[in-house]
């Protein structure tokens, strides 16, 4: 059981300024997300993207601005909690329970959701047949590449994973590479490489093809494509890989109780608190009149739910309000030495 | 303004005066018409603002700019009259613009 006063769950911009927010008034929190990094859009939808309306950074990319978040909330040792997403919640008298999908259990004083558009899952192949196969012969990442020795791969797909699976397995598996167009998003090296590859054949390049069904008992036996103009091909295949990139998911935060509103949780504007006491939600996922989605008005909400959780966590105390310039409190707290 | 047309996923049609300069997504979004998630706000970087475009407006639409396709890549069912709705936007020239959504944006 992880014993802290607050739970952070989302590691984007907004529950990274969070943490900062909630060490700066003295209280300890921790942080769960999805992802096996943290950032969270500005990391998985545009790291190399430049950003230009962060208060006095006139330009930053995503991936600057997370390490800069991260560097500021270095003092306070916060624990983060990767690959994990947030499943069960439950109270316990004035305390909170959560469990995730890995099995870390959490007591916590109060919840930060900062969950942007929810968590980020693989986007699935459309056809139906796919389900059946999914977890065992046919996948949407890769964790053991050993399984794939020796047999033959029909990979989806014409981003990064895509191409870079396909040149790596073609080493030791029969790869087939079906793409819906001629052209690939990934880079242009690996799309040189793909192609060398085909023409030597040492792997087979379908393009203008998309997953028709995919076809077998227990484990595929082989997989339908279907080209733009309507003609079918039947290839053998021992697994299939879709890489269609993430898609975000509210996921089991929808269960929790808290009043949703088209994927938002609504909340107050003084302290960022649902309709569930003890809750606060901030960034994206929440939703008030005249919310605005960007990075900086998720800086000024979590600031204000920080101070929120400060009640549940020392329902003794006071909060005084201070300056990080003036507070030696706060200057302690960032391990400031003078 | 452009009367836009959408055709939901359970057969409903809804036809909207969209304002110029708004985008055919946020046409959707600000008239609660279902089916387009648009995740990323208009950013071009989830693909959950994919419509069909009725094939006779393919050619008066604006080229698609770089990375619409690759992001369709990512998209529910892609096909040939496939497009981000979030990089359509409005002007008189698309009156009488009309769209197919997916049954799911992903």
């Amino acid at each position: 059981m992880n014993k802290t006063d607050v739970l952070i769950i989302g590691a984007g911009p907004t529950g990274l300024f969070c943490a900062h927010q909630l060490g700066i008034i003295g209280l300890s929190c921790e942080i769960v997300d999805n992802l096996d990094k943290a950032g969270g859009q500005c990391i998985e939808l545009y790291p190399d993207k430049p950003i230009y309306d962060i208060p006095a950074v006139p330009e930053c990319t995503g991936e600057e601005l997370t390490n800069n978040l991260l560097k500021q909330i270095k003092p306070f040792n916060v624990k983060f909690h990767l690959n994990e997403r947030v499943e069960q919640l439950k109270k316990n008298e004035s305390r909170w329970h959560i469990k995730t999908s890995g099995g870390v259990v959490f007591d916590v004083a109060a919840i930060v959701i900062a969950g942007g558009v929810g968590s980020f899952e693989p986007r699935k192949f459309p056809v139906k047949e796919c389900e059946k196969f999914e977890g065992s012969s046919l996948l949407y990442s890769i964790k053991d590449k050993s399984i794939f020795k020796d047999k033959t791969i029909s990979i989806f797909g014409g981003g990064d994973s895509a191409l870079d699976w396909a040149i790596e397995l073609s080493n030791t598996s029969k790869v087939n590479l079906i793409h819906r167009r001629d052209g690939f998003s990934g880079a242009e090296a690996s799309v040189q490489k793909v192609n060398e590859l085909n023409k030597q054949g040492k792997l087979n390049l379908y393009t203008k093809y998309q997953m028709d069904t995919v076809l077998g008992d227990k484990n595929i036996e082989s997989v339908k494509i279907k080209h733009d103009e309507g003609e079918i091909k039947e290839i053998k295949s021992d697994y299939v890989l879709g890489f269609f990139g993430l898609i975000m998911q509210l996921g089991p935060i929808l269960d929790w109780g808290l009043n949703i509103d088209k994927k938002t949780v609504q909340v107050n504007t003084e302290n960022f608190e649902t309709n569930v006491n003890g809750i606060f939600a901030i960034g994206d996922i929440c939703s008030y009149p005249g919310k605005l989605k960007l990075i900086l008005s998720g800086f000024h909400e979590g600031a204000l739910a920080a101070r929120g959780c400060f009640k549940y966590a020392k329902p003794e105390e006071k909060l005084r309000f201070e300056f990080t310039t003036t507070s030696k409190a706060a200057q302690e707290r960032l391990g400031i030495k003078k | 303004m452009a009367k836009i047309t959408y055709y939901t996923h359970d057969n409903k049609t809804q036809t909207i005066d969209v304002q110029n300069g708004l985008t055919v997504m946020e046409g959707a979004i600000q008239n609660d018409i279902p089916g387009i998630d648009a995740d990323c706000g208009g950013g071009m970087a989830c693909a959950t603002c994919h419509v069909y475009v009725k094939e006779e407006w393919l050619d008066k639409l604006p080229a698609k700019e770089d990375g619409e396709e690759d992001m369709l890549d990512m998209a529910f069912e892609p096909k040939s009259n496939s497009r981000l709705s979030c990089q359509l936007i409005v002007s008189d020239e698309l009156d009488g613009l009309e769209v197919n959504i997916p049954s799911k944006q992903g």
